[in-house]
């Protein structure tokens, strides 16, 4: 009954969501209130069925319905209950069940809080939203239905995968979604934008809180997988540049370069074409990205072809909007009024410039993607691009960004003063040289790079510093009135300097764990010693326990510095018996921002055991960034003028303020 | 989302054997060999996973491709011989750092194409911009601007 109900809800929200697709536009068109309003009412619907459908399908895990394949093939009734609960989105079915949802929300938030936005405004964009939705009721409803009975009810289920058996798919996929989907809300507005004929920056001010929402999220989301690689794989690789990541990735590049085109828009009024480009993008690249996974196309480019129906039933959702948003762009862009000249040297400037490198970036990152696929479809060439291919192409790319970086804050609007931003950020250049100095001395040797991008990193961060100090006077007046000043702040510049020194941070991260990891490979028999990086590990004993649905083996060590004990570690490796697959559960300690990291390979029949220990220096500071930079992406969020939010008429008080 | 796709790979190939990346008996003897073998490593892609390098993968296909780097470094071979070697038997697949090939040529010039011709593109636009609109004066303000423009002086020099 429950599984009837959840797949009847979700038919309901396809009808409503064809209402909404239709009804508010042609309000719009008679101008009729009445009309525009009914997409308010069915957005706000369409998010009560697919929450019902939603919540069906995890009461029907957390009971155990075997007679429901979806549940079938990915639980077990022995499983714990957070995995119950997060194996609903731990497959194709259910975690396109969770897209919707999100996309539901998303569309009901802009019902709900969108009543400062123009009406006709508010109608189109709820329109747009609806034709994306539709479109993936419709791919659920008859490719991927997550509610389907079995006949014969088995007695116990398939149990889920054990290595999405870990908190981070109660974490991951929902954060990526929100961000993923996040985005097609910006791109619901600029296909508005486009459709109405009109573009301003209060435009820009509606779309930007939206982007930056789902911009904390993706960034979040990526970082949270990455962790979880980090420490689910057994090996400490926490980025592999493998499609579905790289699915990820371009979106985030492409947002990034979004809300700051964004707000070339909202303060100079200028770049609209652009923003309303990038809006189209960005959103296009999360159906990319969908497509992607969802597809199997890059796991085989046969396995695709022979089970097409939901490949080709995505790339056409895929073409049907990225052709026709890219149609209408190109039939409507050059009607949109170019505002606000400013000079090459200039905030406006460097935006641009930090624009052209995101999106050549993102290029790159698309290609690598896409290229081996096209190869082997149209040449029958076989290849593959991986990290060596990304290491020459993407990171030049991004160093160049990094660079620019500190830069850009400092410059004025429409016409800046290089020569003086220089001289401005000297404190903060000789920072990164005395860092690259000191890396230098320490590493003795070894690559040259390295310390030149741990200087970078120093760099960034101290441009960071500089921008705040040089907004609120730090040297130049007495320190309370700087404090006082800093308080003052619009919260958007704080979010500025964290999110930019957030990209500093990460980057000493990356430089430190790839050049300066030391590990230790070796079978280890009780009692035997590891040194690594000046720790010593004591394999005290290997014992074996009972887990819910596992056993696990598990490897005790102890772990001293000079002498000293410091801790014991305890990595394991589970085997899930339904399955008859194991995971490598690595144990972790954290020392600082450095992590010694401990996973086991096969025992012997001697009673010796294959064992990786690494140190991995710095390496959190790879995660520190990203959450420093949604944590920038939070304070610009709390922002006066985003809260408040655009439509206001300016009065007269708030036209004497200063420009920022 | 990797874990996603991970999830379906191990679906495919139903369970994959607990074998590690690098196993203590894989590695050689000679530190500066072995070194040279994880370098290789990391260059050459496991083919029946997902991007990974056989450093990183855990199939036994990846052991095999690693025992082989290695049985060619302890032969003699240079890191090209290695690669040579490799590719002549697996193809260009192996490779995940591609070479530049014809077919290859418009993977590895994107990033330098793209670069150049955005900038151009923007130079461009900036020429064309200072020559047409911005040198030019701005109209006169009309009598009804300038009232307005009185007023709000007048407003902020009492308010300040």
């Amino acid at each position: 009954m429950i599984a009837e109900s959840g797949h009847y809800a979700l038919v309901l929200a396809l009808a409503l969501a064809l209402i909404q697709s239709i009804v508010p536009l042609i309000g719009a068109r008679l101008r009729d209130d009445a009309l525009m309003n009914v997409a308010r009412s069915t957005a706000l619907a369409q998010l009560l069925f697919v929450g019902a459908s939603f919540i069906a399908l995890v009461t029907l895990h957390v009971q155990s319905d075997f007679s429901v394949a979806n549940v079938y093939e990915n639980s077990h009734s022995m499983k714990p209950l957070l995995y119950k609960i997060t194996g609903v989105w731990g497959n194709h079915e259910g975690s396109m069940l969770l897209w919707v949802s999100i996309l539901a929300l998303f569309g009901g938030l802009v019902a709900a809080f969108g009543n400062n936005l123009p009406l006709s405004l508010r109608a189109h964009v709820l329109a747009v939203q609806a034709w994306i939705a539709s479109a993936f009721y419709l791919f659920i409803l008859m490719t991927s239905n997550p509610f389907l009975r079995i006949v014969n009810p088995p007695i116990e289920g398939r149990d889920l995968n054990p290595v999405l058996q870990d908190i981070g798919l109660a974490v991951h996929p929902p954060m990526l979604y929100l961000g993923y989907v996040g985005f097609s809300i910006s791109f619901s507005f600029a296909i508005a934008a486009l459709m109405e004929g009109r573009i301003d920056a209060a435009w820009a001010r509606w779309v930007r809180p939206w982007t930056l929402v789902a911009w904390i999220f993706l960034t979040l989301g990526i970082a949270m997988g990455s962790y979880w690689a980090y420490y689910e794989l057994g090996w400490g690789g926490w980025w592999f540049w493998d499609p579905v990541e790289n699915a990820s990735l371009m979106p985030w590049l492409a947002g990034t370069a979004l809300l700051h085109s964004a707000l070339v828009m909202e303060k100079r009024n200028a770049l609209k074409v652009w923003t309303i480009l990038l809006s189209i993008l960005t959103f296009s690249l999360s159906l990319l990205g969908t497509f992607l996974v969802r597809s199997g196309v890059i796991t085989s480019v046969h396995a695709f072809a022979t089970d097409p129906t939901r490949g080709v039933f995505i790339l056409l959702i895929l073409c049907l909007f990225i052709g026709g948003s890219l149609s209408l762009f190109a039939g409507r862009a050059t009607s949109l009024k170019q505002g606000g000249l400013f000079a090459p040297i200039s905030r406006e400037g460097a935006l641009v410039l930090n624009n052209l490198l995101l999106t050549v970036a993102c290029a790159v990152v698309l290609f690598g993607t896409l290229y081996p696929l096209a190869m082997e479809v149209l040449a029958d060439f076989k290849m593959s691009v991986g990290a060596p291919f990304y290491n020459l192409t993407f990171v030049p790319l991004f160093a160049l960004l990094l660079l620019a970086v500190p830069f850009g804050p400092l410059l004025a609007w429409k016409r800046g003063d290089l020569l003086g931003v220089t001289q401005r950020l000297l404190a903060a250049g000789v920072a990164g040289l005395v860092a690259v100095a000191i890396a230098w001395g320490w590493a003795s040797g070894g690559s040259t790079l390295a310390p030149l991008a741990i200087g970078l990193g120093i760099f960034v961060i101290a441009g960071a510093v500089t921008d705040i100090a040089e907004r609120t006077g730090l040297v130049r007046v007495p320190f309370r009135t700087a404090l006082h000043r800093a308080r003052g702040l619009p919260r958007s510049a704080w979010g500025t300097a964290f999110a930019h020194a957030g990209l500093g941070v990460a980057l000493i991260g990356i430089v430190c764990e790839t050049t300066w990891n030391s590990e230790y490979i070796a079978t280890m028999k009780q009692n035997d010693i590891a040194h690594v990086a000046g720790y010593d590990l004591k394999l005290d004993g290997l014992f074996s326990r009972q887990g819910p649905n596992f056993r696990e083996m598990i490897a005790e060590f102890n772990v001293s510095r000079d002498g000293e004990k410091i801790s014991v570690m305890t990595p394991s490796k589970r085997s899930f018996t339904t399955r008859g697959s194991s995971t490598t559960e690595a144990a972790l300690l954290t020392r600082g921002a450095s992590q010694l990291y401990v996973s086991l390979g096969d025992a012997t029949a001697e009673g010796a055991i294959a064992v990786r220990i690494y140190h991995k220096p710095l390496v959190l500071l790879i995660w520190w960034g990203p959450v420093l930079m949604a944590f920038g992406g939070v304070l610009s969020l709390s922002d006066r003028r985003l809260r408040v939010g655009a439509p206001k008429p300016a009065r007269a008080r708030q036209r004497l303020q200063p420009a920022e | 989302m990797r874990r996603l796709m991970i999830t379906i790979v191990a679906l495919m190939l139903l369970a994959v054997p607990s074998v590690h990346a690098v196993q203590p008996d894989e590695i050689m003897g000679d530190p500066a060999k072995e070194a040279r073998a994880r370098d290789l490593s990391r260059e050459l892609r496991c083919m029946v996973c997902q991007n990974q390098s056989i450093d990183d993968s855990d199939a036994p296909l990846a052991r095999d491709l690693r025992l082989l780097v290695r049985e060619r470094i302890a032969a003699g071979d240079s890191n090209s011989q290695v690669l040579d070697f490799l590719v002549a038997r697996y193809g260009e697949f192996v490779l995940l750092k591609p070479r530049f090939e014809k077919q290859t040529m418009l993977l590895w010039l994107l990033a330098p194409v793209l670069l150049i011709a955005g900038g151009l593109a923007l130079w461009l636009q900036i020429r064309r911009r200072a020559n047409s609109g911005a040198n030019l004066p701005a109209p006169p303000l009309t009598a009804d601007e300038e009232a307005r423009v009185a007023a709000l002086m007048s407003d902020e020099a009492k308010s300040s």
